[in-house]
Parts: structure tokens; sequence; C-alpha cells
């Protein structure tokens, strides 16, 4: 298992690597002079442009301005971002809790309806049910979420008037962030009310951002579990005189499960595209807004980091998925 | 001597026998499927309105009705025949817009499908042919655009290249690309070790025939899944970089767009903001429909039993 886990750090390295000669790269190819680009600013004479360029290192061979950026990323340096001045990682962690308390509750959403949707729809195969499902899960990962979000802000916040357009929580509460969850910190700030507005805004956006992975979990999982269900051990369980919960449960679930986590670990990339939308939509304070905002404000310094630390996450998250596949599969544990 | 035009015609009439009834094969196969046939029908209903968008639209695209700002469609109170899905907020028929923008909508999926498929199969081929140094190198570099997800990669490929349609289809296709060279790859890396690759090989066949007419008619059927798929895709990913102001720019009737532009209009007027997602949505249901029945057709493995 150590070694399994080790086989995949190390194809990681080089992929890492190559996310950060990318990075690089980006804010030298960008249109405009990138000594200025990095500075932020427009007209400079040209001393000062020198000694920028010679405060940048971009008066030295670009192995070694590589080699410079590379030494000061591992070493935590990710720059400043050109319009707060604030350093890129210390932004970037301020808005991560708020993408990962969504992300979270997304994929917690997806997999509570997915699951037992597609393992129903499996075992009544050809049902009514099942029909339905393939065709709601089918539209769902055809969804453009930025419209359906809009749709859902249309009827539930508009018409309705049960949920709040934008941001995490209303602006009446006041509280230290402790976790960086809303829905934590309003808990603990004993605060009345907060933990509902809290709620209340996290709904839409969850709904939103959990559309296209619940729709992938529930075919998957359908698919897996018709597979497994036609497998000889589930025959023989079935011989044996066990009861239909048990076999479906017990010995066809645990099965088609190793193909659903597969599933849902491939959803991390999903996710984290749908969050830039749907954070866009409800102006949710995370890491995806930031982003686009950042892009927009041309605040290069800040999509060079982004871009790097999102990356090491999302493998990050990939690893963890790996290391959960190797433990509830044998067969890759020893394999790999 | 005499023999031989006789031959050869019956050789090529076999083999185009033989084509036929692969395709009538195939047609038994994908039209089996209820949900294929209508996306397919959808499909082509919207190749049609985008290939006559000029003659079947009411209006042109651009044309500003400054009298009939915010027009809700017909069946609604103070809508009129005249503009049968409303108007937007500066008086321009939507379903014209619609009906122009599927045009946009299905040159993307073209574009970028050509873009990344032909890279695809030309990078994914040679890496599975040459191997050693190169392969690595390649594969490691398609691990790199699929480390980043795929909305934030091209995001970042936009902010380079400037905003803009183009841009758009160059960064999405980018993004794509990885997938396609995957499977050619894996492909490329079954195939190769067939009897009947040797057998062409022994009788002569160099590098670039043996890949280009014994390995690639072999990878397609993957390939032409997975384009169906990503086509779908592409819509809906230049839609969404439309949406967030990094694809196609106002005025252009992009679904995506013309979402964005509607997006201070929510409250006010529901159609503005309804009717260029349902268009969306409805194309890329239909093709992602029109994908499966293929996939079932093409690939007998995923074939349902």
């Amino acid at each position: 298992m150590i070694r399994f886990i080790l086989n995949k750090l190390a194809l990681l390295v080089p992929t890492f690597l190559g996310i950060t000669l990318v990075a690089f790269v980006f804010i030298r190819l960008l249109p405009g002079d990138p000594i200025l680009l990095m500075a932020g600013e427009r007209a400079v004479s040209p001393e000062r442009y020198a000694m920028l360029a010679k405060q940048f290192g971009f008066d030295r061979p670009l192995l070694e301005q590589y080699w410079h950026y590379l030494s000061s990323l591992l070493q935590g340096d990710f720059g400043n971002s050109f319009v707060t001045k604030q350093p890129v990682t210390e932004e970037f962690f301020a808005r991560f809790p708020a993408t990962l308390e969504l992300s979270l509750f997304a994929i917690l959403l997806a997999v509570i309806i997915g699951l037992p949707a597609g393992i129903v729809a499996a075992v009544k195969r050809g049902s009514l049910f099942d029909h339905g499902l393939m065709g709601i899960s089918l539209a769902g990962y055809s969804m453009p979420i930025f419209w359906w979000g809009l749709l859902l802000i249309m009827l539930f916040s508009g018409t309705l008037g049960w949920t709040p357009v934008s941001g995490r929580i209303s602006v009446m509460y006041f509280f230290d962030t402790v976790t960086g969850f809303m829905t934590i910190d309003a808990l603990l700030s004993g605060e009345k009310g907060a933990f509902s507005s809290a709620l209340h805004h996290l709904v839409l956006p969850t709904v939103v951002l959990a559309t296209i992975p619940m729709a992938v979990i529930a075919r998957q999982t359908r698919s897996a579990m018709l597979e497994v269900l036609s497998e000889d051990y589930v025959r023989t369980a079935r011989a044996k005189g066990l009861g239909p919960f048990r076999v479906v449960g017990l010995h066809a679930l645990r099965n088609a499960l190793i193909t659903v986590v597969t599933v849902i670990g491939l959803q991390i990339g999903v996710l984290v595209a749908g969050a830039i939308l749907t954070e866009s939509i409800f102006s949710w304070p995370g890491i995806g807004k930031w982003m686009v905002d950042s892009i927009f404000r041309r605040d290069y310094q800040v999509v060079q980091g982004g871009l790097v630390l999102i990356a090491a996450a999302v493998m990050l998250v990939n690893l963890v998925v790996d290391f959960l596949y190797g433990l509830i599969n044998p067969r890759i544990r020893h394999t790999g | 001597m005499s023999q031989a035009p006789s031959e050869t015609r019956t050789a090529s009439q076999a083999s185009r026998d033989a084509r036929l009834r692969a395709l009538a094969e195939f047609w038994y196969y994908f039209s089996e499927n209820k949900g294929a046939v209508a996306g397919m029908i959808f499909v082509i209903i919207i190749v049609i309105a985008a290939l006559g968008a000029d003659w079947i639209a009411p209006y042109a695209p651009q044309t500003q009705f400054r009298d009939n700002i915010l027009q809700p469609p017909f069946w609604q109170n103070g809508g009129s025949t005249a503009f049968l899905l409303g108007t937007d907020p500066i008086g321009r028929d939507i379903l014209s817009r619609l009906i122009h923008g599927a045009r946009l909508s299905l040159f993307v999926g073209c574009i970028v499908i050509v873009l990344s498929l032909t890279s695809g199969i030309l990078l994914g081929i040679t890496a599975g042919y040459i191997r050693g140094a190169y392969e690595v190198l390649l594969m490691r570099v398609m691990d790199v655009i699929l480390a980043v997800p795929s909305l934030l990669m091209a995001l970042v490929l936009v902010a380079i290249l400037g905003p803009g349609l183009e841009n758009a289809m160059i960064a999405i296709a980018v993004t794509f690309t990885p997938h396609f060279v995957r499977l050619t790859r894996a492909r490329t890396l079954a195939e190769i070790k067939r009897d009947y690759v040797t057998a062409s090989r022994v009788a002569g066949a160099g590098s670039i025939r043996l890949m280009a007419t014994a390995i690639l008619p072999n990878c397609m059927a993957p390939l032409i899944v997975q384009a169906t798929l990503s086509f779908s895709s592409a819509i809906l990913d230049a839609a969404a970089l439309g949406f967030l102001g990094m694809g196609a720019q106002p005025p252009t009737p992009e679904w995506g767009t013309m979402l964005a532009e509607a997006r201070e209009f929510i409250t006010r007027a529901w159609w503005v903001v309804t009717f260029p997602g349902l268009a969306i949505l409805l194309t890329v249901l239909a093709i992602n429909l029109m994908g499966d029945g293929l996939r079932d057709a093409l690939d007998p493995k995923m074939k349902r039993s």
C-alpha cells in the first residue's frame, strides 16, 4: 500500500513541475511587457524599468529565472497581488474555505441523492423510475449550470422570496472566522439566526454545483450495479436464500462502490470548473470568483499563483481518492 | 489478363456491400434507441436552422426595434406574434438571435472537434508508434493539461490570447486534446501488436502508411464516440466562457453571451434569461442523446446485452 501511494506521488512530481512551467511561461506570453505587467505599472522611466527588471530577475537567463521562480514557490512565496499588494497565498487561503465548504456540501448532496437513485434504477431495471431517472440525469449532465443558477434565483429568490440572491451570510451577522466554514462558524458564534442565514445562502449554490456530479454519479452507479448484479457470486448469494437487501446492499453494492468512488474522484475537476461558474452567479467569495475577477482586473500575479495552487489542490485530492481506491480495492493495491 | 478488371470490380463491389452491411447494422442498433433518434431529429432541425438562419430568422440578429423594448413572448399580455419569443433590453428579436446563435454554437463545436481530434490523432498515433522519450514527454505534457480543471485552463489561455470567440475555440480545443491523445495512443498500442499490422509491415508498408491505413481505421470507433460527447461539451464550455465575458463579445448573438447580457434583467423579464439557456440545454441534450446511441451502436464492448 505504501509503495502504491509512493508510486502515485512520484508520478505527480513531473506534472507539478509542468504546471509551474506553464505558470512561469504564462506571464511571459501575455500581451504586453511582462516587467510592466508584474509591476502593475504603465509608464515608467528607463531607470525605473531597469530597476524593475533587476528586481524581478528579468536580466538573468531564462533557466535561472525559472529556477528562482520554482525555489520561491517551494518556499511558499507566490508573489503579491498587483491590486491589493497582499501575498497571493494569503488571499488564496482566505477564500479557499468558502469554496471547500460549497464543494463539500455539493458532493455530499450529489452522493446522497445520486447513489441511492442509481441503485434503485439498476435493481428496477427497465421500470418507469429507471427510464425517468436516466432521462433526468442526462438532462442534468447536459445542463448549462450558469443558466440553471439564474433560473433558480428567478424562482426561489425572485418569485417565492425564499432564499437570498448572493453572498454567504446576511450582513446583519458579524463574528470571527474560526474554521472558515460559515455554517460551523455561525453555530459557534451562538448568534440567533446566524446558522439559518448561512444555510439559506448555501442552498441554491449547493444545488447548482451538485447538479452535474449528481447526474454522473446516478448514471455510473446504475451501470456499475447492473454489471455487478449479473455476476455469478450475486446469483450464488441469491441461491443461498439471502434476502434482496442483503444481496444488493452487501454483495453487490460493495463491489459497485469501487467504480463509484472513482467516478466521485473524477468529479473534482468538474467541481472546480463548476465552482468558477457557481461562485460568479451567486457572488460567493471563493477561489473561483477570485480567479475570474483577477483575470478581469489583469491581476496576473494572482492568476499565475492561483493556477498553481488550484492545480496542486486538485492533485492532492486526487491522491486522496487514489488512496481510498486502494483501500477498498485490494486488486489495485497489490498490482500497483 | 483479360479477367483482371472484372475481378477488381467484384472485389470493390464486395467491399461496398460489406460497407453497406456495416451501415445497415449500425442503423439497426442506432434506431433501436428511441432517445438517440429523437436527439438526431432535433440536431437535424438545429443544423437546418443554423444553415438557413438568414432565411428562417424573421429579423437580422442586430436589428433594434426601439419601440418594442423588452416585449414579452406572444402568449403573454403585451406580447405580439411579430416577436414570437419577445425582445431583449434594446429591442432585438430573441428568436432571430437564437437562430443565428445556433450557427455560432455548431460552428464552435465543429472547429473545436476538428482541431482537437486532428491534433489528438496525430500526437496519439505517433506516441504509440514511435514510443521512447517522445511518448513519455508527450504524455507528461498531456497530464499537465489534464491536471488543471478544463474551464480554468481555458480561462487562462483566453487571458493570454485575448477574449473572443476564435480564441475561446482554440482554448477549448487545447483542453480537449489530451482525451483524444490518450484514446488514440491506447488503441495504437493495442492494435500495433496485432497480426494484420505485422503482415502489412512484412508486405513492405512504410511507417506513415501503417499508421494511416492500418492502425487509424481501427482507432476510429471510440474516437467518434468521444468526438460527439466533446462536441456538446465544446458548446457548453464556449457558452460558459461567453457567460463569463471571456468568449464571444457583445453584440454577437452567442447563447452564453446573450445570457450574460440578460443577467441584470432577471427580475423584470424572464424570457430574456430563459430562452438562450433553454437553447443551450436542448442542443447539448440532443447531441448527448445521439452520442449515447452512437456509443451503443459503434462500440461492441459497451453494447447493451
